[in-house]
């Protein structure tokens, strides 16, 4: 067998691939039998927009090592441009899978333009001061969304931030964004194999950045600034890079969010700060810097409150029980001490297995 | 080019009010291992801050080599050369031992982050590469044992060294050395003393290094400058140095 010649990390990342791929064969299988409830088939695809959204927040806060928490906000970005070009060509461009990848890619590129302009100011603040920022720039996109009014016609395009009626369309004009009721009326491209497909993306190009050279970059900046700079390395020009890339995600990530629903809006909590945050505890719960742990959060966190719906009012009060119960089974010396024991009390018994693993 | 390796004219910063390094003069000739000295607060560690680019020098000159390097950022000065080590150790504490070498192998390694990310054919050549010049590294310091560990675990001696190896893979002309010998026992200064001259002979690298422990500084630095108050108290050759009733004053008192 050719084992000996994958080193430790690459196993790891094909383990995760992997992992991805079983899970989206099953459940296409299980939705091609029809087992899957029609609950849970609407899971689906918000599934891989969050695993996308973790992932690329794991690249902020686990590889870089700085607390964004205006992640939605990049995704409000990628949602609302995308579902804007996707409205406009609906009729020019027919052949839909062309269009729509045009679409994520607007809207990967449109949030990545927004990562390099939050990130030039915000890369002479550090820690809270950054995690403030990044927060407000959530905010101010989220509410800029939420009054903007966007109409075509034949002179061209007309924006007004206070009534779809300011617009003054001409009789041919289309009304494409209408303030706080957002776009309505947008394709709806996503499916769960294009989710997955971007999952597989997302983590193809993250995992491959990490074992790289720029990786290691990223992760001296992360552990110790000065350092990195005492040997060569352009701190700015990779903290740059870093939100670009986890930015541009998030994009995607919008862009499938706005073709998988008829309607698009930034009212109610899809694009605040509890969105951000939200993610943020899938990334912290599966470990901060480990991707393959931010999937299985995401899945298992994603599922979780909706599976908890019989128990009525108490829903929210078990769902935090969980969560804390999760960050002590990670995180508390006493469980990771037990969690060795345990570990050793496995090695012990299947021995062998182990020892080959370790050649390798 | 020159035969100094460094030349210092007139070095002076000032924090405010406070004159933090007064007026150094220093001059380093290539392949010699030069030591700083001085009782604490005398500048030492703010000299290597304004070599490396960490402060701007007020006023004064640092050549290296010939080029003219005063008040470049850091990044540029340890393209142009220097490297350093810190006097409270600065690792990469949560990367493994050999990734902490290839990091410093960062600006050797030739290939941009598309073909990273792609895993393109020069993504695997030089990765391959830059692992065998880190191991090679390492096995000099005798750490290629622990390659894969991570570095906070390490202990403190080899953290020091892995320190230095980080600092080497830069591939520079010259090799600042921050208080190596810090909270080592003495059998871990010897071995250490061993090590530096063997970095020198063997790299043919031109070592300046700030030390307190006595025996380590007479023991391998062929001169010295001996910093008070941020002023040039003595500079000479080793042992007229430290025989020199000022700098024995200035040390143990009147």
């Amino acid at each position: 067998m050719k084992k000996l010649n994958i080193s430790k990390t690459s196993r790891s990342n094909f383990i995760t691939y992997g992992m991805v791929i079983v899970l989206a064969a099953l459940m296409m299988i299980l939705d091609g039998a029809g087992v899957l409830s029609s609950s849970m088939r609407g899971f689906l695809v918000p599934m891989c927009i969050y695993i996308i959204m973790a992932v690329s927040l794991n690249l902020v806060v686990g590889i870089l090592g700085e607390l964004s928490l205006g992640h939605a906000g990049f995704m409000c970005i990628g949602a609302y441009t995308s579902a804007v070009f996707s409205k406009c060509m609906v009729d020019t461009i027919t052949f839909a899978p062309l269009r729509f990848t045009i679409a994520i890619l607007i809207g990967a590129a449109c949030a990545a333009v927004f990562g390099v302009l939050i990130g030039i100011p915000v890369l002479r603040l550090k820690g809270d001061y950054l995690a403030i920022v990044t927060l407000a720039f959530g905010e101010i996109i989220k509410n800029i969304c939420n009054v903007i009014n966007l109409g075509v016609d034949s002179a061209g395009m007309h924006i007004s931030f206070d009534k779809a009626s300011d617009l003054n369309l001409a009789e041919d004009g289309q009304i494409i964004i209408k303030g706080s009721q957002g776009i309505s009326g947008t394709p709806k491209d996503s499916t769960f194999l294009v989710g997955v497909i971007l999952v597989m993306i997302t983590l193809v190009v993250i995992l491959n950045l990490i074992n790289s050279r720029t990786g290691r970059a990223i992760m001296s900046i992360r552990d110790n600034r000065i350092a990195a700079q005492s040997i060569g390395i352009d701190v700015t020009k990779y903290k740059l890079m870093v939100f670009t890339i986890s930015a541009a995600f998030a994009g995607a990530a919008g862009a499938l969010y706005a073709h998988n629903y008829a309607t698009l809006t930034a009212t109610g909590d899809k694009f605040n700060y509890n969105a951000s945050i939200m993610i943020l505890v899938y990334v912290v719960l599966g470990g901060i810097g480990n991707i393959r742990g931010s999937i299985i959060a995401t899945i298992i966190l994603y599922i979780l409150p909706e599976k908890l719906r019989f128990l009525k009012d108490y829903r929210m009060l078990v769902y935090a029980i969980v969560l804390i119960l999760v960050m002590l089974y990670n995180w508390s010396p006493k469980m990771q001490e037990y969690r060795e024991v345990l570990r050793l009390k496995l090695k012990a018994k299947f021995g062998k297995l182990n020892k080959e693993e370790s050649i390798t | 080019m020159s035969e100094n390796m460094l030349e210092v004219t007139n070095l002076c910063i000032s924090f405010g009010g406070l004159r933090a390094v007064d007026g150094l003069n220093m001059k380093i000739r290539k392949g010699q291992l030069y030591g700083l000295i001085g009782p604490n607060g005398a500048g030492k560690t703010t000299v290597f801050n304004m070599l490396t680019g960490v402060y701007k020098p007020t006023s004064g000159k640092i050549m290296l080599d010939g080029e003219n390097i005063t008040g470049k950022p850091s990044i540029a000065i340890n393209r142009a050369g220097i490297a350093r080590t810190f006097q409270n150790i600065r690792l990469f504490k949560n990367m493994s031992v050999l990734d902490n070498v290839k990091a410093g192998l960062h600006n050797h390694m030739k290939y941009t982050t598309i073909e990273g990310i792609l895993r393109l054919p020069r993504y695997f050549k030089e990765e391959k590469r830059a692992t065998e010049k880190a191991m090679e590294l390492l096995k000099v310091f005798e750490l290629d044992g622990e390659a894969q560990q991570l570095a906070a675990n390490l202990p403190y001696g080899k953290q020091r060294k892995l320190e230095i190896a980080r600092a080497l893979a830069t591939d520079p002309k010259l090799l600042l050395l921050d208080e190596p010998a810090a909270g080592m026992n003495p059998n871990e200064t010897e071995e250490l003393m061993q090590t530096i001259h063997f970095v020198r002979d063997s790299f043919k690298m031109t070592i300046l290094l700030i030390e307190h422990d006595m025996k380590l500084v007479s023991g391998i630095c062929e001169e010295l400058t001996v910093l008070n108050f941020g002023q040039e108290l003595a500079q000479g050759e080793t042992s007229a140095v430290l025989n020199d009733p000022k700098v024995i004053t200035a040390y143990l008192g009147e």
